[in-house]
């Protein structure tokens, strides 16, 4: 073994141990393979987690350095929910040999120039941060924007990229902000001032981004009075919530359908329209898996009169991937190449399977991935995709 | 002094450039406003017959050696001394790999003002050059006395600058071309066997939107189905997933297929110069905004990915 | 071997450009300025060099808003001297900035001096053959390939249809970027902020920023849209079948 071979695997254990809470549970693998069986795209890795663990305790982790196929990782925290051991697999070991490939130069054309557009704009879609809030156009009464607002509100909803620049993710955008209207809701955002939460990038390994995009946001929140934070995306909810507090940040801060999930029983009155289908929940990665929460989004889903609740196959836990995260919103070319399948047209499958009329979801990562499946799979064309908000503001007629 | 506007013919292993004739006709635009002929400036070794269809009042032909290729240490020296001698009204160059490398280098020698990028002009002796990625004309008076000009395509047809009839030639005097320290070692032909886009009927154009390398396959697929050939932008060329003989724009290739197929280009000018003189055009994008739709006659929002497999199931089927 | 690269900084094109209330140029109010994108292949082009023949890869860039993230990124790709140019380039044409440059670049001894071949901003021609006529130096532009060797350089010069001129180039020289040979590298923000530590920005005063040798703006304006494409609508297969009976349309089926 050499001197180098040593520090290599001294430094990335501490990289490691640094940037994730219980680091050095990593020591504690028992090679039981689970998080490598369970990796939705684990079959085409040539180090699925497990084997990686392997590769570090003998002292070759530069091997996996030079291979590129652990850009299939999507961070959808299956193996760490598995991990008898407990071992912060995703955000630990598979973002952290992330930042080892990117730190090497070896990172898809794709990826790289969703990473460069988030540093020049503060979102990975490469758009004008002054048209961040366009989306509010049209809407009424007002969104108000915190730095014209100049005033306190009750609730500072961080809305997110995809929330805010998708062209298909805006209707979901626009239904919530009407649902919270409805409500009477007392809330503001950041518009211009926000940028991305960053959760998605430090997932695909680029922390010190994550951290930019973190203090740019810290300082955006500081400058305005409200008593807590709600969030469109699970992804921006687990930084908020897990991630920001370390580096300073801190607010009360609720997913979406947490916050109007507490206000159930209003929305109850309110909503008069029937939607009589059934409809399939898809609990997402970051919002389930990750955090825990997932009878608020079915709750509400099972307030809106008409609506028959099923379940698809996978479910709570054990939901699927769509294939977004970690980095896999700006890997489709490259993962497509690899896999020839797509993590979303299983899902969609298994909404079918399960009977479903419309497939419900609540990140702003899903609408188009599974709207894309479902137009291109044989017998999916009848599926509909739609945000709870936007299932909400229909019942509501709003 | 003279009013006479000045067009140096650009040409390449004895074949003249399109972009000679483009200027030429802005020239013959130019040329009543200012009260003088259309000269066309050719510079060669042994080169006299590349002067033929020009739409030129006369040809002004600079023989030297070291003007037998285009380097621009010597056709800096030559025009240098031509431009001081005769003091035309204004020069045009191509804003390609020759005009460019000479005409910033000449107006800062000769302390001349330089217009860049022009499109077209105006029957009143008025510029209209194109900038920002072609998002913002400037207009303004061809500056006096004379004016050194670059041009780009797209304002006036390469047609429009020829002639069934040879204008007369005159030879001009060349200064002394010494201590040149640019030389020419050789050419580097892009790989042979390959198709020459400019000549193909249809087109399969790709960009930036394919994303990587091994998803050229697909569209490598759907030209086979269809009897077409790739070629891309020059963002898939600067990745190496295509060789450089497949490049259409700025560097690459005018084409003028029937059909130009487009798919994942958003429509940067340096590429849309290049297509411009295609039959008809149909691109394939996500972005509704994107340039591309503003000259393509039939467009297609939806990911190239979605549409390409299908595609070309049903071309298949077909055949 | 004494690499300077000379970065140019231009209005980023993603944000909406508006003309200024005189109608004869760009409203550069709240201008985001961005590296040209060629000059990051020229910066990578010097880079590569640095790393096959040693040396050192010294950047200068004007003082605009921009300017030093531009100039830390660079660092961090291994850039060894950063310099800063100061005065008002917010209106500077390039005949000014290559006069003002080459004051600077004079003194720096350079063996090979790279920048982008162009800018989408160049109204008054390109910044590298004015820069190397400012300094006497021989130029030559669309290049996409560079050796050095003996004193000289060879260089790859790109032409229509994909071919290329080898040519031999004295030293010193300028030389206009088209692309590096490999696409610039994706340096990570830790790095950048790591050069921010240890790195520092030298700060030098541009001679007057002199214009001359452009022409006057009459006015600016936004050219008016094109007839927009007639959209096929529906499905992938609805689609894909207009297409095929199109293409039979076209006769290219």
């Amino acid at each position: 073994m050499s001197a180098t071979d040593v520090m290599t695997e001294r430094s990335f254990y501490a990289k490691v141990l640094e940037a994730t809470p219980s680091g050095e549970r990593l020591r504690l693998c028992l090679e039981c393979g689970n998080c490598s069986g369970i990796c939705p795209f684990g079959y085409l890795m040539l180090y699925p987690p497990s084997r990686m663990i392997a590769m570090m305790r003998a002292d070759r982790i530069n091997k996996v350095v030079e291979t590129d196929t652990v850009w299939m990782c999507v961070s959808c925290y299956a193996c760490t929910a598995v991990c008898p051991s407990k071992i912060p697999l995703t955000p630990g070991l598979m973002a952290g040999i992330k930042e080892e490939l990117i730190l090497a130069g070896n990172v898809p054309a794709e990826l790289q120039s969703a990473l460069a557009n988030s540093q020049r704009y503060g979102n990975p879609q490469g758009e004008s941060p002054r048209k961040r809030a366009d989306w509010t156009l049209g809407i009424q009464p007002e969104v108000r924007i915190m730095a014209k607002h100049k005033q306190s509100v009750d609730v500072l909803w961080f809305v997110g990229d995809y929330a805010s620049y998708h062209p298909r993710v805006q209707a979901a955008t626009k239904a919530l902000a009407k649902v919270l209207n409805a409500l009477g809701v007392d809330f503001g955002i950041l518009g211009p001032d926000e940028t991305s939460d960053g959760d998605s990038q430090r997932l695909a390994g680029e922390r010190g981004l994550f951290e930019m995009l973190a203090e740019k946001n810290g300082k955006a929140l500081g400058r305005y009075q409200f008593n807590q934070i709600i969030t469109t995306d699970p992804h921006a909810y687990n930084a908020i919530k897990n991630e920001y507090p370390a580096l300073g940040i801190s607010y009360p801060v609720q997913h979406y359908t947490e916050f109007l999930a507490e206000r159930i029983d209003v929305l109850k009155l309110l909503m008069k329209q029937q939607i009589s289908a059934k409809i399939t929940y898809h609990d997402p990665c970051y919002l389930g898996r990750a955090n825990g929460i997932f009878d608020p989004p079915r709750d509400l889903l099972c307030a809106i009169p008409g609506v028959e609740l099923v379940e698809m196959t996978h479910n709570h836990t054990n939901s699927l991937c769509c294939g977004g995260g970690g980095g896999g919103m700006w890997l489709d070319g490259f993962q497509w190449e690899k896999a020839h399948v797509r993590l979303s047209d299983w899902r969609v499958r298994e909404a079918m399977n399960a009977g479903a009329d419309v497939l419900a979801v609540a990140c702003p990562y899903e609408t188009p991935r599974f709207e894309d499946a479902a137009k291109t799979m044989p017998g999916a064309e009848a599926l509909k995709v739609r945000d709870i908000a936007e299932l909400l503001a229909e019942a509501l007629g709003v | 002094m003279s009013q006479d506007i000045y067009v140096v013919i650009e040409h390449l292993r004895g074949q003249v450039a399109d972009i000679s004739y483009t200027m030429l006709a802005g020239a013959r635009e130019l040329s009543p406003a200012a009260g003088g002929k259309v000269v066309a400036v050719l510079l060669g070794h042994n080169a006299k017959d590349l002067a033929k269809d020009f739409a030129a009042d006369q040809v002004l032909y600079l023989d030297h050696a070291a003007l037998a290729e285009f380097t621009s240490d010597a056709y800096q020296l030559a025009l240098a001394d031509l431009i001081g001698k005769d003091q035309p009204r204004a020069i045009l160059f191509g804003n390609t790999s020759i005009g460019a490398d000479v005409a910033s280098v000449l107006s800062m020698r000769l302390g001349l003002p330089l217009v860049n990028s022009c499109r077209s002009f105006t029957s009143n002796a008025k510029f209209i050059s194109q900038i920002c990625g072609g998002k913002i004309m400037a207009e303004g008076e061809l500056p006096s006395p004379t004016a050194l000009v670059t041009m780009v395509p797209g304002g006036y047809s390469p047609d429009q600058g020829r002639s069934v009839d040879s204008p007369p030639i005159a030879e001009s005097a060349v200064p002394a071309l010494e201590a040149l320290r640019v030389t020419l070692s050789k050419y580097i032909e892009p790989e042979s066997a390959d198709v020459d886009i400019s000549k193909e009927p249809l087109l399969i154009a790709v960009g930036r939107g394919i994303q990587n390398q091994d998803n050229i396959e697909l569209a490598d697929a759907l030209a086979q189905a269809i009897g077409g050939v790739v070629c891309a932008s020059r963002p898939v060329i600067d990745q190496g997933w295509l060789s450089t003989s497949r490049l259409v724009g700025k560097s690459g290739k005018q084409v003028k297929p029937k059909v130009y197929f487009a798919m994942g280009i958003s429509g940067a000018p340096e590429h849309v110069e290049a297509i411009t003189q295609s039959g008809t055009i149909i691109a394939v994008n996500t972005d509704p905004k994107a340039p591309i739709f503003d000259i393509a006659k039939y467009g297609v929002q939806m990911d190239l990915f979605e549409l390409v497999e299908v595609l070309t199931g049903q071309l298949k089927a077909k055949v | 071997m004494n690499i300077v690269v000379l970065i140019k900084l231009v209005p980023d094109l993603v944000e909406e450009l508006t003309i200024d209330s005189g109608g004869a140029g760009l409203d550069l109010t709240f201008a985001r300025w961005i590296i040209n994108e060629f000059d990051d292949h020229a910066l990578e082009q010097g880079i590569l060099l640095k790393e096959r023949h040693g040396g050192t890869v010294t950047v200068v860039a004007p003082d605009l808003e921009g300017a030093d993230d531009v100039l830390f990124t660079a660092a961090a790709k291994d850039a060894d001297r950063l310099i800063k140019v100061k005065g008002d380039f917010t209106m500077a044409n390039n005949h000014a900035l290559a006069r003002a440059f080459s004051a600077i670049i004079k003194d720096l001894q350079a063996d090979l001096i790279l920048t982008g071949v162009q800018a989408h901003n160049d109204l008054d021609g390109s910044a590298g053959p004015l820069l190397a006529e400012c300094l006497q130096l021989p130029y030559v532009g669309y290049v996409s390939g560079v050796a050095v060797n003996d004193g000289k350089s060879t260089i790859r010069k790109e032409y229509p249809g994909g071919l290329l001129a080898e040519m031999e180039v004295a030293l010193p020289t300028v030389l206009g970027i088209q692309a590096a040979e490999q696409p610039p590298r994706y340096v990570a923000v830790s790095k950048v902020r790591q050069a921010m530590k240890t790195s520092s920005i030298e700060e030098l005063d541009a001679s007057d920023l002199n214009p001359d040798g452009a022409a006057e703006i009459g006015r600016m304006f936004q050219p008016e849209a094109a007839a927009h494409a007639e959209m096929i609508e529906g499905s992938p297969e609805e689609v894909s079948a207009k297409l095929v009976g199109l293409f039979k349309e076209l006769g290219v089926l």
